[in-house]
């Protein structure tokens, strides 16, 4: 449990992490991400909130009480982004490093060393410095380090985030298995690391939480144009109307299938819908359901096999056509078409 | 046949110096070298042993080892807390504390010398209280230890503080939220990271001790076996017996040279770490 605000930074956020629940969060840069993570483990001393993790207050700077846990004592272990692996000691060293702060003896750190070793498959590794590590083996030796201080809380900045491409998948597994039913809180650019580690996510946009809810439903139904980009649809914000949503000239049919009852006329909602949805035509299309408006293309960029076409204000319409069809309606930034989507591709709910 | 070595090698890299830097920086070398080719050029080597081991000499030489140990390990003892305040802490003053303590190396020994007399001294700021406790410094061992501390101190802390500030404080938040205490991390991160700068450091501090003259001359005076260093003893030499001064000032040089040798063996870091000392701070949280 966690509130807490920081006023320099214009942060103010409130969260709850469940025993064994691993809490991911997401935002763009600057949104207070890291800034959450310092102030859990006590690197970082907000203007006001409290927290408190099993029982134990990590602070309390409510009115009239200013009670402040050092991060020692929090049990709150932090792997970062770099694996920041203490260059003068051995990785067993390093793995016994919390162990031994905590009061064990050498035998004793040791032994519990090896195990989390034997745990990130890195045993083999035990006698080497780090300076001679991989940046894989590195970040597997900084988890193995972190699990081995038996922290209540495991807090993760984007630990992938400085791996190459074959040594995140790797880690990713690892963090899979370890992560279960371990209460942690991740921070992660990747939807995939969401799915796959997290059983909730929360956006931070501008030191606010801007949704949370678990992660299958955010990524379906993004509530935040950030969490949209996240699950790769097109995101529109409006007012729920009797025939769909309308948001400023843009009138939108779609569906709501799955949600009891009418949606409630009136109401902010949002309409979200894939690129790979969209067609786009040089002339305006009628006909069944469809929905049709008018763009202007700002950018074309490949995407996979095809293109993305970039369109509307800040580009922040997408589709995604075949490379061949691009060529047919000889597009380029600048020039006016038409979206197409079909109704049935567009889901209407209330934000 | 080999080629001749003279002959400038072309380096793997571009290093964009120009050629004249080459011959300017000859000159500098030159003007540090040639001094001591000047001196060596001097010395009676017949007469070379019995002057360094007279008495007096033995006595002055002595004298200094013992005194600049003394003084590197008051150094270290009061500049590593003052470096990491320095480095780490966030306090009312700190840049004015920073100038203070980095005060005696601009200033002009002598003064140093002055200031401490009027503090430790018979008549000075704490002398009284200090005589009436039994206790007198001026113009004793523990004043030439007082001097060279007081004039080295600021080369071990420029030198650690620079190892603290590039090394940053990202290890030692990472061993906090492992469960380490604050002395834990210094003993256990933080001085094992900056142990090359704390060496370089104290290296530099012992060798300043090693030359000190000036602040040692009007706090402590000029007594044989406990207050006259080298280089009162080269001095006062100088007056009466030239070739004793010269040789006297090659042994100086020696024992410099070995102890900078013996601290920069091995590898490069001690060397590496001074030039660190500029270098911007950088960012303070972990990411």
């Amino acid at each position: 449990m966690v509130e807490a605000a920081v006023a320099a930074r214009g942060f103010d956020v409130s969260l709850t992490v469940g025993p064994g629940e691993t809490v991911a969060v997401m935002g763009p840069n600057g949104a207070g991400k890291s800034t959450l993570l310092n102030v859990i483990a006590g690197l970082l001393q907000p203007d006001s909130g409290r927290s408190g993790l099993d029982g134990k207050t990590l602070f309390d700077l409510t009115e009239g009480r200013n009670q402040w846990t050092a991060p020692h004592r929090r049990g709150t272990a932090l792997l970062a982004q770099e694996p920041l692996l203490f260059p003068h000691l051995s990785v067993l060293e390093n793995v016994a490093f919390g162990p031994r702060s905590g009061g064990a003896a050498r035998r004793a750190a040791a032994g519990s060393a090896l195990h989390w070793l034997a745990e990130v498959e890195a045993a083999d590794l035990r006698s080497r410095r780090p300076a001679e590590l991989s940046g894989g083996q590195a970040q597997r030796v900084a988890v193995a380090r972190a699990l081995a201080a038996e922290p209540g809380l495991l807090l993760l900045d984007e630990p992938m985030a400085a791996l190459d491409i074959h040594a995140a998948p790797l880690l990713r597994r690892l963090l899979r298995r370890v992560l279960a039913g371990r209460r942690a809180i991740i921070i992660t650019h990747d939807a995939l690391d969401a799915l796959m580690l997290a059983d909730r996510v929360i956006i931070l946009e501008d030191g606010k939480i801007s949704e949370e809810g678990p992660t299958r439903d955010v990524l379906q139904r993004p509530r935040s144009r950030f969490a949209a980009g996240l699950a790769g649809l097109n995101f529109v914000a409006g007012q729920i109307t009797g025939h769909g949503l309308r948001a400023g000239a843009l009138n939108l049919y779609g569906q709501h299938d799955d949600l009891p009852g009418p949606l409630p006329t009136g109401q902010p909602g949002v309409a979200v819908f894939p690129p790979s949805a969209v067609s786009i035509f040089l002339s305006e299309a009628h006909g069944s359901p469809r929905n049709s408006f008018a763009v202007t293309i700002t950018d074309l960029e490949p995407h996979g096999d095809g293109i993305r076409v970039r369109a509307g204000e800040g580009g922040l319409l997408t589709a995604d056509i075949t490379t061949a069809a691009a060529a047919d309606l000889g597009l380029a930034p600048g020039m006016q078409v038409y979206f197409v989507v079909k109704a049935g591709a567009v889901a209407i709910y209330p934000a | 046949m080999t080629p001749p070595t003279f002959k400038a090698r072309r380096p793997a890299t571009y290093t964009g110096i120009p050629g004249w830097i080459y011959a300017v920086a000859a000159a500098g070398a030159l003007l540090v070298v040639l001094p001591l080719v000047g001196m060596v050029a001097r010395v009676n080597w017949a007469r070379f042993i019995p002057l360094v081991t007279s008495e007096s000499s033995l006595a002055a030489l002595g004298l200094s080892l013992r005194t600049s140990a003394a003084s590197t390990v008051l150094c270290i003892v009061l500049g590593v807390p003052l470096a990491l305040v320095l480095a780490r802490g966030s306090f009312r003053g700190q840049r004015v504390l920073r100038s203070l303590v980095l005060l005696p190396l601009v200033l002009p020994p002598v003064v140093g010398g002055i200031a401490l007399l009027y503090t430790f001294g018979r008549q000075g700021l704490l002398g009284r209280t200090l005589e009436v406790a039994g206790i007198q410094i001026a113009f004793s061992t523990t004043a030439v230890v007082l001097a060279q501390t007081f004039v080295a101190l600021p080369f071990l802390v420029v030198s650690l503080e620079g190892a603290l500030r590039t090394a940053g404080p990202k290890y030692e938040a990472v061993a906090a939220t492992l469960g380490a205490s604050p002395s834990t991390v210094l003993r256990r991160v933080t001085l094992p990271l900056v142990l090359p700068g704390l060496a370089s450091g104290a290296v530099l501090s012992f060798a300043r001790s090693l030359g000190e003259f000036g602040a040692t001359l009007t706090f402590a005076g000029s007594l044989q076996g406990v207050t006259r260093t080298l280089p009162l003893e080269i001095y006062l030499q100088r007056e009466t017996d030239a070739e004793a001064a010269v040789a006297l000032s090659l042994v100086l040089v020696a024992v410099a040279v070995a102890v900078v040798a013996l601290a920069y063996r091995g590898s490069g870091m001690v060397g590496r770490e001074i030039t660190t000392t500029t270098a911007p701070a950088r960012g303070g949280d972990v990411r």
